[in-house]
Order: C-alpha cells, then sequence, then structure tokens
C-alpha cells in the first residue's frame, strides 16, 4: 500500500492505495469522479483523459503514486450544468457527441489543444486528436466543436 | 412549436450529463458489497479440455468463488440459439450447436469461455484467474473460409461434415441463366468481405444481483435490447419465468450491434451472483473484447453481372458464403439473408441467382452490425458495376443513370424479394453529381498527378431495408401535477432519442422537450419493446408515440368537453391546447390531466387517468436510400490513402431533428471507411489466434484518417408510417463501402490495377501498384 | 487490465535509485511509462519493483554546450518539441519528438525511457543514432553507435540508469516516418544528418533494432540530396513482416522516408 495525496478539482484528498493502483481506477472508484472513462488498456481511445498540473495524460497509463503532490482536473472539474465550460457548451451546440463515452476524453483533449494553440485551423485540430477515438461520430462535429470553443 | 418540434435542429437533451461527466455507464453504478469477475478462456482455437484444477486460485487472497463449465454443466443450464433456421444442403434443418456459457470438453475459438473467477476486488479476480489450471489436448484448427471448406479440413463441428452449416438458393436461377445467354457482356468478380470489429469506446459490461427472497435476478449492463436480453438468458440459458429477471440497461457507450444480444458474461455474472450472495460486475478489458466479442461481417462472394450492349443490367449472380465463426449467435445467420434484397439496389435489373453459405471456423463467433448484411450486399452490386464499367469503357456514374428506376415507375418492384414504396433515385443521383462536380473531376485528377499523385472518385448508390422488426410500444403519461413522462421499449446509446422523441411529443401535444421526462432501459419500467437496431427505433417507438398522442388528444378531448360543458365536437385542440370553438373557453392539457385524476370530478364512463399506451406494427419496412461520392488522393510512393472530398445526398424520409439525422449519416459513413481503409480482425492462418488483440494492431479510424463531409437530405416520405421516417442509422454506412473502393480502384486504374480487396491499407495498396507493375514489364 | 502486485518506490537521488535497484527481486526503473505501463497492464512485464525516477532533480532540462544540445534523460517530448534551444539547434529532433505518439503521450513520455526501452518502432533512437548522440550515464558515457544492441536491449547494464543525452549539432538533419496506421508507432522512420565529418541515416520501425544504413549514407556522402538515394536498394531481407506490411514494402518506406528526410534537412525543417 501507498499513501497518495493530491489535489483533484480544487480539493485536497488524500488515500492509502495498492502500488499498482492506476490513477484512473483512483480516480473513478476512491473519488467517484466516474467521469473519466476506460476504453482500451493500450493507451489509444483517450477516453481517460485528464489534466494533470494544467496537461492533457491518459490516467490509464499513470499510477495513482506517479500523481503524489499533483494537481489534477477531471471532467467534473471543467465546469457544470448550468456553469458549462465554452469547450463543453460547444459539444453540444455542434453535436459533437452520440454515445457520450469518449466525450470526456475530447473535451480534456479540446481544451489542452487551446492551451497549446490559439486559432488551430481544421488540420491541426484533427492532427491532435491523434490520441482519442470517437466511435459515434466521425470526429467532423468534434473538430468544428473544438474549433468554435477556440473562436468564442 | 417550430423551435423543437419535428424538424428542428434542437441540440440533444440528454447531451448535458455526457459533457459534464455525469452519465451513468453501468461501470458507474455504485454498489455495496461488489465483488469482480474475471472469466478464465481458452489460449487455443480448438482444443479437448482434459481437467481443471481451481485449487490454487480458490486459495488464492481475496477469491471468493470459481466456476467451471461442468459446474455449469451441473446446474443445468441451456444455451444460446439462432433466431433463424435454414437448411442444408442436403435440404434438412441446419444444426444448431449447443452454446454455452462455459465450456466443459471442448473449446472451438481462442477467448472461448471456460470458468470465472470471483473476487473481492478486480487485481485479485484477475490474479486468480492466472491461477485456474485448465488441461487442454489442441486440435487442429481453422479461421477462414477457404480453409473450412478444403477436403480434409478440421471439423469444428463433428455433426457437420465440410463445416458446411447452411446452403440456400434463392431467386430465379432459369430466368437469370436466360438473361446471361443475351448478354453482350459478362462482369465477373471476387470479393473478401473483411471481418471487424463494432468497437464500440465503452466495453461490454454488466452487474448481477441475487435476490434469495423474490428468488429473483436483477442485471445492470450495457445492452441495446433490454427485453431481449432478458429473454435469452431467462428463457433459455437459467429457463426460469421472464418475471425473475429484471433488466436494467442505464447509459451504455456505443453498441452497433454489439451490445444487441447477450454474451455468456452477462448470465455468468447473474449465476455469481447467485453463488456467492454479493452483487458481481464483470467489466470487458478492451483486449479481452477483441477475442470475446462477437465480430462482425467476414463473407466471400462471387458475384457476376450481365449487360447488353449498351450496358443494360440483364441479370445477376451471386455465390456468397459467410463464415459464422464457432458458434450460432442469437443473428449470425440472419446477415447472410435479411438483406439479399439489397442486390438489385437502385436499377431495374430483375433477374437474381443467389446461392449463400454459412460455414463454421474456429473463431469468435459472428453477429450483426451497423447495416447486417447490407453493406455487403451492396458492396457486391456496386463495385461489380464499377467493374463492368472499366470493362465496357463507360463512365461509371453514366452506367448507374443508364439503369436507375425512373421516379415515375416507384412503387417498383424489383422481382426479388423489395417493393420499393417510396424514393426519388433520380433527384437523388442528380443532386449527388452536382455535390461532387463529378463533372470537374478529370482536371482535379491532372492537377494531383502534375503532382504526383493518384486521384480517383467512385459513387455507390445504396439503398437498404430498414425496421424490419415492426412492433414497439410506447405509452405518454401525464401525472397529476399534470407533467408528461414518455416511456419506451427501445435504447437510447447515441442515437439521440431522449431528444427526437421528445421532438415527436411536442409536435403533437405543444409541450416544450424540456418540460417531459423520457424513461427506457428497464424490463421493470418500460413495456415490452424489442430495443434499438435495424433502424427501427423512429419509424416503430417513434410511430407508436405519434399514436400514443393521438390517443392522449381524443381522450383529452373528451374530458375537456366534459369539463366545459360543450359537446366534444366542439372542442378544437392546437399546441397544448383544449378550446370550445363557440365559447372560447380553454383548458389545457395539464388541466385535463389535473382533473383526469379526480375520482370525483371524473364521470364514469371516462374513468379515471390520464394515459395512454400503444402497441404500434407497422405495414412494412422502408427504403432508406443515398447516393455516395468519394474522392482520394493516393500516394504511391507510400500507398497512403487521403480522402479528399466525401458527399452524400440522402433520402432517409421526414427529418426529426437535421442535427442528428446528419450525425447518424457522418457516423455511418466513418465507419463504412474504417472498413474500407483500416479496419480488419485477422487471425493466424496456421493456429486461428488473434492477431489483432488490441487498438495496437487493429486500426481504428482517427480524426486526421477521416475528411469533411457534405451531406444533403432531401425528404421522400416513407408511406408506411405516420411520421414518414425511414431508417436513419445504417443506410450511410452501407454506401460508404463500396464508394470508397471504387474511388481507389479508379486511382489505381490507370496503372493496371484491377481491385482491391477490404482493407485497403497503404501496404496493400502499395502491393497491388507494385505487382501491377511488374505484371506490365512481363 | 490490472497489472500485478508491485511495490512503488520514488527515490531522491539517482544514488537512492540505484540502491533499490540492487536491494529489489526484479525491479525496474520507470520514467514517464508509456510503454511500460501499458506492458505492465497487460501481464507481459511484471516486475517486482517500480523505481521512479521522473522526478530526481536534475534530469530534466536542456542545454546547450559549445556545439552539442545536452537534454536531461527525464525531459518529455513536449518540452523538447516546444524548446527554442532544440528548434533553433536541432530543428529535425525538434519535429521528430513532437510527432511521437499523441498530445497526452508527449506529456509524459521521456527521453531517457525510449532508449532505454529501445522498442524497435520508437523515434528516439533514429535521432540518437543518426546524430551520433552520446549517452551518459550514471557509470559511464556510451556512444550512440554502441549503446543499441538489439530488439528491447541496450548496452545498459543493470541497474545504470541515462542521465543526459548530448547531441553533437549536426550541419542539417532531416526525419521522416510512415506511422503504423494503428498504433500510430513508426512503421518505418528514417533520420539522416549531416554532422560536418559524414554523413548518418539511421532508420527505426522496419527492423528488429535501429540500425545505420551504410549504402544510403555513402550516397548521400556523394551528395546530399534526395535523388542521390534514387538508385540505392534498401534489402528486404532483415526488415520486418507483419500483418501490416511485407518486409518489402518496409524497404521501400526506408527508401522513401530517406529521401523525404533529405528534403526535409535541405529545407531546414
Amino acid at each position: 500500500m501507498t499513501s497518495v495525496s493530491m489535489r483533484v478539482n480544487g480539493a485536497d484528498v488524500r488515500a492509502d492505495v495498492e502500488d499498482r493502483t492506476l490513477l484512473v481506477h483512483f480516480l473513478r472508484e476512491h473519488l467517484r469522479l466516474t467521469g473519466t472513462h476506460v476504453g482500451c488498456d493500450t493507451s489509444q481511445c483517450g477516453a481517460c483523459t485528464i489534466h494533470l498540473n494544467g496537461e492533457a495524460v491518459k490516467s490509464c497509463t499513470m499510477f495513482a503514486a506517479q500523481a503524489d503532490g499533483d494537481e489534477i482536473v477531471t471532467i467534473e472539474g471543467v465546469g457544470e450544468p448550468g456553469r458549462l465550460h465554452s469547450m463543453q457548451a460547444a459539444f453540444q451546440q455542434h453535436h459533437a457527441l452520440q454515445c457520450g463515452f469518449c466525450t470526456p476524453g475530447m473535451i480534456m483533449a479540446g481544451i489542452d489543444i487551446l492551451r497549446r494553440h490559439k486559432s488551430p485551423d481544421e488540420e491541426t485540430i484533427r492532427e491532435e486528436l491523434e490520441g482519442n477515438l470517437c466511435r459515434c461520430t466521425g470526429y467532423v462535429n468534434i473538430v468544428k466543436a473544438i474549433k468554435a470553443a477556440a473562436e468564442s | 412549436m417550430d423551435e423543437f418540434g419535428i424538424g428542428a435542429p434542437l441540440p440533444r437533451l440528454e447531451d448535458v450529463r455526457f459533457i459534464t461527466g455525469r452519465g451513468r455507464y453501468t461501470d458507474d453504478i455504485p454498489m455495496s458489497g461488489l465483488a469482480f469477475m474475471e472469466v478464465v478462456r481458452s489460449p487455443y482455437a480448438s482444443a479437448r479440455i482434459k481437467g481443471f484444477d481451481i485449487s490454487a486460485a480458490q486459495a488464492a487472497p481475496g477469491v471468493l468463488l470459481v466456476l467451471t463449465g461442468e459446474d455449469a454443466r451441473a446446474e443445468g443450464f441451456g444455451g444460446y440459439t439462432s433466431k433463424m433456421r435454414k437448411t442444408n444442403r442436403q435440404g434438412e434443418p441446419n444444426f444448431e450447436p449447443p452454446f454455452r456459457i462455459l465450456e466443459a470438453e471442448r473449446v472451438r475459438f481462442v477467448g472461448d469461455p471456460v470458468a470465472i473467477v470471483v473476487a473481492t476486488s478486480a487485481e485479485a479476480a484477475r490474479d486468480g484467474a492466472d491461477l485456474v489450471l485448465v488441461d487442454y489436448e489442441e486440435l487442429p484448427a481453422i479461421s477462414d473460409i477457404k480453409a473450412a471448406l478444403a477436403k480434409g479440413a478440421p471439423l469444428v463441428w463433428d455433426e457437420v461434415p465440410n463445416n458446411e452449416c447452411v446452403f440456400v438458393e434463392l431467386g430465379d436461377r432459369k430466368a437469370t441463366a436466360a438473361a446471361f445467354a443475351q448478354a453482350a457482356h459478362v462482369a465477373k468478380g471476387e470479393f473478401a468481405i473483411s471481418r471487424v470489429a463494432h468497437a464500440s469506446i465503452e466495453p461490454r459490461v454488466g452487474i448481477g444481483l441475487y435476490d434469495p427472497v423474490e428468488d429473483r435476478y436483477t442485471l445492470h449492463a450495457a445492452v441495446q435490447a433490454p427485453h431481449t436480453t432478458r429473454n435469452e438468458i431467462a428463457t433459455r440459458i437459467f429457463r426460469i419465468p421472464e418475471n425473475k429477471l429484471r433488466v436494467i440497461s442505464p447509459d451504455v457507450g456505443g453498441a452497433f450491434g454489439g451490445k444487441g444480444y447477450s454474451h455468456p458474461e452477462l448470465a455468468l455474472v447473474l449465476w455469481a451472483a447467485r453463488k456467492c450472495d454479493r452483487p458481481v460486475k464483470w467489466v470487458c478489458t478492451r483486449s479481452e473484447a477483441f477475442l470475446a466479442d462477437f465480430q462482425a461481417r467476414d463473407n466471400l462472394a462471387q458475384v457476376e453481372l450481365a449487360l447488353d450492349a449498351n450496358g443494360k443490367f440483364l441479370g445477376v449472380k451471386v455465390k456468397n458464403v459467410l463464415n459464422l465463426g464457432a458458434y450460432l449467435t442469437n443473428a449470425g445467420l440472419q446477415c447472410g439473408f435479411h438483406h439479399v434484397g439489397s442486390i438489385c439496389g437502385v436499377y431495374t435489373n430483375r433477374n437474381v441467382d443467389w446461392e449463400v453459405s454459412a460455414v463454421f471456423t474456429n473463431t469468435t463467433p459472428i453477429i450483426a452490425m451497423r447495416g447486417a448484411g447490407r453493406p455487403e450486399t451492396t458492396f457486391m452490386i456496386e463495385r461489380i458495376i464499377d467493374i463492368a464499367a472499366a470493362e465496357m469503357s463507360i463512365d461509371p456514374a453514366e452506367l448507374r443513370r443508364r439503369n436507375l428506376i425512373p421516379t415515375a415507375a416507384i412503387p417498383y418492384d424489383t422481382g426479388f424479394v423489395h417493393t420499393y414504396d417510396s424514393g426519388d433515385f433520380e433527384k437523388g443521383f442528380d443532386t449527388a453529381m452536382r455535390m461532387a462536380d463529378w463533372a470537374g473531376f478529370p482536371e482535379r485528377r491532372a492537377r494531383s498527378q502534375a503532382r504526383g499523385k493518384l486521384r480517383g472518385i467512385g459513387m455507390a448508390y445504396a439503398i437498404e431495408s430498414a425496421a424490419g422488426v415492426r412492433d414497439e410500444t410506447a405509452e405518454i403519461r401525464f401525472d397529476t401535477s399534470g407533467a408528461v413522462t414518455i416511456v419506451v421499449g427501445t435504447h437510447s446509446h447515441g442515437q439521440s432519442h431522449e431528444t427526437t422523441f421528445r421532438q415527436v411529443v411536442a409536435s403533437m401535444l405543444g409541450i416544450a422537450p424540456k418540460d417531459m421526462r423520457m424513461i427506457y432501459g428497464d424490463t421493470d419500467l418500460t413495456p415490452f419493446g424489442r430495443g434499438t437496431g435495424a433502424s427501427r427505433s423512429m419509424t416503430v417507438a417513434g410511430s407508436a408515440l405519434v399514436c400514443a398522442a393521438e390517443r392522449i388528444i381524443a381522450r383529452g378531448k373528451q374530458i375537456a368537453a366534459h369539463m366545459l360543458e360543450v359537446e366534444e365536437s366542439d372542442i378544437a385542440f392546437d399546441a397544448g391546447v383544449f378550446t370550445t370553438r363557440a365559447t372560447n373557453r380553454s383548458v389545457d392539457l395539464a388541466g385535463i390531466a389535473r382533473f383526469a385524476h379526480d375520482f370525483r370530478q371524473m364521470p364514469a364512463h371516462l374513468g379515471v387517468g390520464f394515459a395512454e399506451r400503444v402497441a404500434f406494427v407497422s405495414d412494412g419496412i422502408n427504403f432508406p436510400n443515398g447516393c455516395h461520392v468519394c474522392e482520394v488522393e493516393i500516394d504511391p510512393a507510400t500507398g497512403e490513402t487521403s480522402i479528399v472530398g466525401y458527399w452524400l445526398s440522402e433520402d432517409v424520409g421526414v427529418v426529426i431533428n437535421p442535427l442528428v439525422v446528419k450525425g447518424q449519416a457522418v457516423g455511418g459513413i466513418a465507419q463504412g471507411i474504417g472498413q474500407a481503409l483500416c479496419e480488419k480482425i485477422v487471425f493466424d492462418g496456421e493456429s486461428a489466434q488473434l492477431l489483432t488483440g488490441s487498438f495496437m494492431d487493429y486500426c481504428m479510424p482517427r480524426a486526421k484518417d477521416l475528411p469533411a463531409i457534405e451531406i444533403k437530405s432531401q425528404e421522400v416520405p416513407a408511406p408506411n408510417n405516420p411520421l414518414g421516417v425511414k431508417g436513419a442509422g445504417e443506410s450511410a454506412l452501407v454506401g460508404a463501402l463500396p464508394a470508397v473502393i471504387n474511388a481507389i480502384c479508379d486511382a489505381l486504374r490507370p496503372l493496371g490495377v484491377k481491385h482491391i480487396e477490404m482493407p485497403a491499407t497503404p501496404a496493400r495498396i502499395w502491393e497491388a501498384i507494385e505487382q501491377a507493375r511488374r505484371a506490365k514489364a512481363a | 487490465m490490472y497489472p500485478a502486485s508491485f511495490t512503488y518506490v520514488r527515490p531522491a537521488d539517482l544514488a537512492a535509485a540505484e540502491a533499490a535497484f540492487r536491494e529489489a527481486d526484479d525491479p525496474r526503473y520507470l520514467a514517464g511509462g508509456m510503454t511500460l505501463i501499458p506492458t505492465m497492464k497487460q501481464r507481459l512485464a511484471a516486475p517486482s519493483t517500480l523505481i521512479d525516477i521522473a522526478r530526481v532533480p536534475g534530469l530534466s532540462f536542456i542545454r546547450r554546450e559549445k556545439d552539442t544540445l545536452v537534454i536531461g534523460a527525464c525531459t518529455r517530448h513536449a518540452t523538447v518539441a516546444a524548446a527554442p534551444e532544440v528548434r533553433a539547434a536541432i530543428p529535425a529532433l525538434a519535429a521528430l519528438a513532437g510527432g511521437i505518439g499523441d498530445p497526452a503521450v508527449r506529456n509524459r513520455g521521456t527521453i531517457g525511457g525510449s532508449l532505454a526501452n529501445n522498442d524497435p518502432a520508437a523515434d528516439y533512437p533514429s535521432a540518437v543514432l543518426g546524430l551520433g548522440a552520446v549517452i551518459r550515464t550514471t557509470r559511464r558515457t556510451i556512444a550512440a553507435d554502441a549503446f543499441f544492441t538489439g530488439m528491447f536491449s541496450t548496452a545498459l547494464e543493470p541497474g545504470e540508469i541515462i542521465t543526459e543525452v548530448a547531441f553533437p549539432g549536426p550541419r542539417r538533419a532531416g526525419y521522416a516516418k510512415v506511422r503504423n496506421p494503428a498504433s500510430g508507432y513508426a512503421m518505418a522512420g528514417v533520420f539522416v544528418a549531416e554532422t560536418g565529418k559524414d554523413v548518418r541515416v539511421a532508420v527505426t520501425g522496419a527492423g528488429a533494432c535501429v540500425f545505420r544504413a551504410a549504402e544510403m549514407e555513402q550516397a548521400l556522402a556523394r551528395s546530399f540530396t534526395p535523388d542521390a538515394l534514387a538508385d540505392v536498394r534498401v534489402a528486404a531481407a532483415d526488415l520486418n513482416a507483419d500483418i501490416h506490411g511485407s518486409a518489402a514494402y518496409r524497404a521501400q518506406l526506408v527508401r522513401v522516408m530517406a529521401a523525404r528526410a533529405a528534403a526535409a534537412a535541405l529545407s531546414g525543417a
């Protein structure tokens, strides 16, 4: 067992976990932040994307222990019903989701893209989504939403 | 009502929970005392089980329960069965293999479940599963159709010599032979329709609970059709009355047919829950999903098209062989039969000779996936047309135009399976040609050539048959406060029903969608329903809602007449309000509902309450159709393809929500492009081991692989349902496979490449170019 | 996917890391974990102890030593890709780092981790070999030519830790790759560099381990142009063949990527 403490969505948390606990399972099972999803086991799908110290990372490819002392934001910390982040609002406005399972990861990746590119063109957004898979939308509306969020 | 009724591009009401991380998928459900299940699977494609040793697993920390195929046999469980029965080559009913939830004696594909381990944590269950020892005697195995049919091939089932389960002839062989005898040209093609995975991003998942007091099970699971799942598990596996099992399917992260039917794991969590007196959860991992999720497509087709000297189609012959995998799933066989009618396409050919057989192999069983046979059939006709066009030196668009069913000829009996009841193929065709600037292609090709690139354009006019399961029940009920709840037996896992069904009711009743509540996905709470699949939901559940709304209005009029003390014929209904024509007094639906729940006020002959449930049965299927054009550019040095344009002119009948309908079309095209360009399940030819066991080897289309897609809807209402809608979920995928491959073959044709199999990967394209170059040189 | 059980330790410095390594049964160092963790999740690797060196002080930096660019072992790909020093001194290296995996992977993966792992389809080994870099460890310095010894194997001794990599600034360099359509790893990636002394061409993804292509080096030494490679044959015999492509296809990609890398070098990209 190892003791981990971190700041998650603005709140300090502390827990004892098995050393092998993945960060995504720590978030989902210990903190009950179930908006972060698991869609693969080889770091391809990006459904588990969160922000670690302000940068997008895949929480399925990290142990909770590695994030000890870090600051984490998950989809639940980005915005909430009635107070949506502009990226969340753009996803709704542009029908950028169908089943919704990849969506939290897409939104976290989208925000990260705009952190690095002020006004990305369509090609840049498509390149930057290399690490996030969507099976429903064909990406067209996701790209549109990220572009719209950049312009808003 | 315009801002949120039928036809409005209303942003989805279900989105807020998904975009804020508040969706509730099965794996998100909190549950105390939860135990975790891991499945032990066969590492061999074919083997005899000589024995189990579970002692080490039982002794492992945290392990609560270990069960094997022998335990399942002792319980006397039944098995899964196919919905469809056909005949074999001798005309006898086809062999129906026993398809159990755990195997005790023989395993027939890599991933076949043989035991389960239940433990207090998922980690401990996994650790325990590693300790289950199974003594196997490995046997020879086969994975592909040709190997299965070869002389002396190992048998998947001893009862099925040659591994051929089904053989059926359809169409008119004599008339077709006569037509071929008249032909000026016969085009021939042999196509392999690759095996693919549904690969919803949410893996399959289930939580089983058992209540010993009521002797009753509850299953929380990601499934498309809760009542179907209940029927399969209760009736077929456990052999208990269906009211002993409740199935709840909350938010589901995509399905595409892969969650349409029950897999063994969902019965296993229920059995495990009963055995260890705790809720038991199983979450499939992606690697496990590639082994254990039923897969899709995988067939071979020999196709011949006969044409006269002017390019008129005279007849078509098809020999289609399906790879069923190791067992018959509920819907595996259907994929070879339900959609053969699509071979006629939107063309006037009337002679079809169709031969279909289905074989067992030592591979993961096959089930329906988005399109379920229609992509295959559409690929056959649309690809052979392009081959014929190239051989006869006719522009492929022109060749199609010459054979198109004229709009004036609708309704049109194709002479083989279908009568198209609506459609305007000429308009769809012309629209697509304009959108894609087909005529301007040679100039674009020349520009690509100048940059050392190969450019190609391809088209496909797909027509499919939707909503074949024709009954569905829906309810609209008002509570005592006057608020509305709508209840349906279909399931929404991306299809946007929470928005579009409300739009339908909003148009009928004048109530804002956000003010309605919608219930689905729970066999205890919803009327019997057939779930979501085959592009059926809006056609049948939407129509059931229309009928229920009509009854609400009719009953409302009766009550309003009583309340307002006029004759029923004096009441008018508009935008949610009942008004007397003469005195202009009014009462709204909420007022009616409040009144209707008061037994002291309601006249006895009307009874109390304000709710209507309707079981709708449609008159027939509908025929969504669309003309696809795809343009590609290929780098001949690397074989890499980029899709530089994609256009679709589609008719899915009346559009309830254009945002949603376009979203479905784009998503379908993306899946079609995936199969055409990159996705394929591959088994080793010798061992039948799976070689594409994760997203590292199974190539999913990514954002940068896909183009912007332009879609125009033309609404030709379906005549046989009250909404005039046609299925919108699958039809776009159906046309994408041939459109993409036709475009690639068009690009490669100048080099001497005649055909390329799916997926047209960069490596395969480069090899084809090389082969053609060597052939030319020789 | 749950890895087998292990003990996680986060040493304060390199000495403590090496001490932890000596004490454990079957230890592995952990930096970004981008390859190791998926492998552990699939239980293809099950170390008894993970020694996390990602935050050991002094391992994450980029600095110039005269004409040499030195990058700390725990410097992340995203940092290398964005660093003005790298973009100025060896733009091809920045571009290579910016094309590894995906943005989230680049935010965690490190140069040292990539080199120590020596995945046959990783990008960094081609830059290290192509630029003739020197790998500095807790015990010695190792020339690139001696470092990569085979598939997933290197000259590192048990317990030895890469501390930094020194890249001599080339006259010009370029990198081009074709990604494996499924995994995103290199199907074939070629790094070409004109160092001032010689021309080096390093190939990743196509074989069992990164390797130098001597005939291409000679051709480019005669004339550093893409056309100089037109007649160079790439032997397919030793190249990888799998469901994603034949050895002949990889040989073709090596030829084409080498020419494109040379073109990129000439354009200064």
